[in-house]
């Protein structure tokens, strides 16, 4: 039974290789677990756009690009299995769009040779190129999030934010973990206290925690949540009437999903915002045209135009630039993993560049090099207009504090190239 | 006529009190052996290691551990995810503390580490049993996570309480970190398990084995005729959590390389390997194996053949994973209750006869 089983399996996998593409880019997503409803409109989005390239332009530089699928549930041995099975394939670039999946890659990349693209999630300090070669974050991090949403309370208050109480709210995971540190130094920096809050996986329990909040009265609060957390929490700080404008969320706690479910008391909740939102682009004609008309909308195709769908697409179209770039240094259009690590380094998205591809002011004008991996960081505030159902961007890009940041992400990287027995490059 | 007695003589005690007592078996078992170190290590490649080879192998010395506390000595466990956790980040402190001892000596000094520990959430185990048990080690499993993700000390104050494996070598070789080959991964493993696997059948079916097997059928009878329940008790503890923090030091350090406590080994573990331990078979060393390869290939299988050759949607395919995974476990318990193990005991009653059943 046992070897008839095996061979089953053998029979199974030789023939899971799908056929060879020119340009392989893996789609790591989660369409199944706590995590779905952040994952199913990333994942969307990151097609669609692959898609479009595909049927509008024949691919990038006439390669056409593959962007085989594989489920996650945001569980870090199934990420590894995924990874496993892609890499074979002749892969390109990863995107696992989960923070506990990347540190699991960031050894494995840099001994394939694959580069890893996580925006605004996944390790911070690999915003520090002389140590992490193989990694991407641009064009922002946790802890520019951090700082940004500080910078803009303190504009807030008149620049001043000392004896104010300000609580995070985070998912008890790597994740959530990340930006505590650099909120430490905050704290420190503009004398204001801080709280934290740790909420366990999956999220769903958060009675205690708001119980805390309500009874500590904190001016401020801030969320580092995903998935299921979200709306829970949105929920929670409704029910004991906290001044929605007063609680800021990261970018990963700001889609539609996250507020909907609380109705009218989710009106005024802000979140950060590293791109635009909404179907008001350009690119969104030709989306329609050759993707969403054509039937090959990725998913159900209820996704369209969400905040998180917007992020799929904003990261396929850094990537896609970043694979133009790489043929153009390459001098070849069937790039490899190692010219594709050339191209994300050298990646320069310019507005007019943003306004070419249909997307114009889309996101932040950035420019990598070999010692910037991570990009201005730079974040706009988004708030909720529970009653048009809308998200409203109220701020411009704001920088954040890199005299505080900066610090930190050298000594994190430092310690990881002790750890990992790295020498630093670019000098 | 393939597991036949006959003409197979025994002329010494131990002869006749060996493992494998019927030549095909012991046959068997040598060939497996053979293609396990000589064959499989020349094949492997990464992708067969990480997805199917190591976690099986890992899942298996876990599961025998498990096994050993609720098969043989009648303990049941919730508590095996936290016990994983001690071996991950004891083997985590180890190795960034000593990076010259060998990475062998750490893991092993890992299992004693959580041996001690479950000999610690063992002590309530002397005053009550069953479900009463079953909580006190739930218990344990919720404090382990939240000790590991609160105190900053066991993640060497990481900034995301992450613990990350440094890389090391064993006789030239690596074995961790990200540079460590498919054959040497597997190699590492298998070696640990077949040494756990031959003290665990000799444990078994020795002394202690035996005292263990009379306190889970009756603890007052065993009581009675000579055996001591603490001793009894906290020794299946201790050997349990041994065998279950070595495969938690393997599961962080070999295959996951990067683990986070609650995700890696939340209750969600103990419950995986608990249904290992079912399926296979309990108080059987071969149970365990056959329990952990089944939780482990049927999951990669079911998905390579609905997503890489039928071709369907990855989410649908998820669904439908756990609703099959879920459908063969109750279907497979209610058709064999004793498990795997029993399955293929009556398939070797049944091959003795073949082809002429009387």
């Amino acid at each position: 039974m046992k070897t008839k089983f095996v061979s089953l399996v053998v029979a199974g996998m030789c023939a899971a290789a799908p056929a060879m593409a020119d340009l392989v880019i893996p789609n790591l997503s989660y369409r199944t677990g706590a995590y779905a409803p952040g994952g199913i409109p990333y994942a969307d989005g990151f097609n669609d756009y692959f898609a479009l390239l595909n049927a509008r332009d024949g691919g990038i530089g006439g390669e056409k690009i593959s962007v085989p699928e594989c489920e996650t549930a945001y569980n870090t041995e199934k990420g590894v299995e995924c990874y496993e099975a892609t890499k074979g394939l002749g892969s390109l670039v990863y995107n696992p769009l989960s923070t506990g999946i990347t540190y699991q890659l960031i050894p494995k990349a840099l001994a394939d040779k694959i580069p890893l693209y996580t925006p605004g999630y996944g390790r911070t300090s690999a915003a520090n190129g002389k140590v992490f070669e193989w990694v991407f974050n641009y064009p922002a991090n946790y802890w520019d999030g951090a700082s940004v949403a500080i910078k803009y309370l303190l504009d807030q208050n008149g620049g001043d934010l000392a004896g104010k109480k300000i609580a995070l709210i985070y998912h008890n995971s790597a994740y959530g973990k990340e930006p505590i540190r650099t909120l430490q130094d905050l704290a420190a920096k503009h004398g204001f206290t801080l709280s934290e809050l740790p909420v366990d996986a999956p999220g769903q329990e958060q009675k205690s925690q708001w119980l805390q909040i309500r009874r500590d009265k904190p001016d401020y609060v801030l969320m580092w949540g995903w998935g299921v957390m979200n709306q829970v929490a949105v929920q929670e700080a409704a029910n004991i009437k906290f001044p929605m404008e007063n609680f800021i969320g990261v970018w990963w706690s700001g889609s539609e999903n996250d507020v909907v479910p609380a109705g009218a008391g989710a009106d005024g909740y802000k979140s950060l915002a590293m791109h635009g939102t909404g179907m008001d682009y350009p690119v969104y004609a030709d989306l329609k045209q050759y993707v969403y008309d054509a039937g090959n909308a990725s998913g159900n195709g209820d996704q369209i135009g969400s905040v998180l769908y917007s992020r799929g697409v904003y990261a396929a179209m850094v990537i896609a630039e970043a694979a133009r770039k790489a043929q153009e240094l390459a001098g070849t259009s069937a790039i490899n993993a190692v010219q594709m690590r050339d191209g994300l380094e050298a990646l320069e998205i310019t507005e007019e560049r943003m306004a070419e591809l249909g997307l114009p002011n889309f996101g932040q004008p950035f420019a990598a090099s070999c010692v910037d991996h991570g990009g201005p960081g730079a974040a706009m505030l988004q708030q909720w207009d529970a009653t048009a159902q809308k998200w409203n961007l109220i701020t411009g890009f704001i920088a954040p504090d890199q005299e505080v940041l900066d610090p930190l992400i050298i000594a994190d990287s430092e310690a990881f190239a002790a750890e990992a027995g790295i020498t630093q490059r670019c000098n | 006529m393939l597991y036949r007695e006959a003409g197979d003589f025994k002329t010494t005690y131990s002869e006749d009190s060996q493992t494998f007592p019927i030549r095909f078996d012991r046959l068997g078992f040598y060939v497996t052996l053979l293609v396990a170190f000589g064959l499989v290590p020349l094949f492997i490649n990464d992708y067969w290691a990480n997805a199917v080879f190591v976690p099986f192998l890992i899942y298996a010395i876990a599961a025998i551990g498990l096994n050993i506390l609720v098969g043989y000595a009648g303990q049941v466990s919730l508590g095996t995810g936290g016990f994983m956790a001690v071996g991950a980040y004891a083997v985590y402190k180890l190795m960034t503390s000593f990076p010259d001892v060998p990475v062998l000596i750490h893991v092993l000094l890992a299992g004693g580490i959580t041996a001690l520990v479950g000999v610690l959430f063992g002590l309530p185990s002397l005053r009550i049993k069953g479900f009463y048990l079953a909580v006190a080690t739930l218990a344990a499993q919720f404090f382990l996570v939240w000790l590991f993700n609160k105190v900053p000390w066991f993640y060497n104050y990481s900034a995301s309480g992450q613990i990350t494996v440094p890389q090391s070598k064993m006789l030239g070789f690596y074995v961790t970190g990200a540079q460590t080959s498919a054959s040497a991964k597997y190699l590492f493993c298998l070696v640990i398990l077949t040494l756990l696997a031959v003290i665990a059948r000799n444990l078994t079916r020795g002394t202690v084995g035996r005292k263990w097997m009379a306190i889970r059928d009756m603890d007052i009878a065993a009581e009675i005729i000579g055996v001591n329940p603490l001793n009894a008790k906290l020794t299946a503890f201790a050997v349990s959590s041994f065998f279950i923090g070595v495969a938690g030091a393997l599961f962080f350090a070999v295959y996951l390389g990067a683990a986070e406590v609650t995700e890696a080994f939340g209750i969600q573990k103990s419950f995986l390997i608990l249904f290992m331990v079912i399926i296979g078979g309990l108080g059987s060393i071969f149970g365990s194996f056959a329990g952990a390869a089944f939780l482990v290939l049927l999951p990669v299988f079911l998905k390579n053949v609905l997503v890489g050759q039928l071709g369907w949607p990855t989410d649908l395919a998820a669904h439908l994973e756990l609703m099959i995974v879920g459908a063969l476990i109750v279907g497979f318990l209610i058709a064999e209750p004793h498990g795997m193990a029993q399955l293929w005991r009556l398939a070797k009653e049944k091959l003795r006869l073949w082809p002429f059943p009387h």
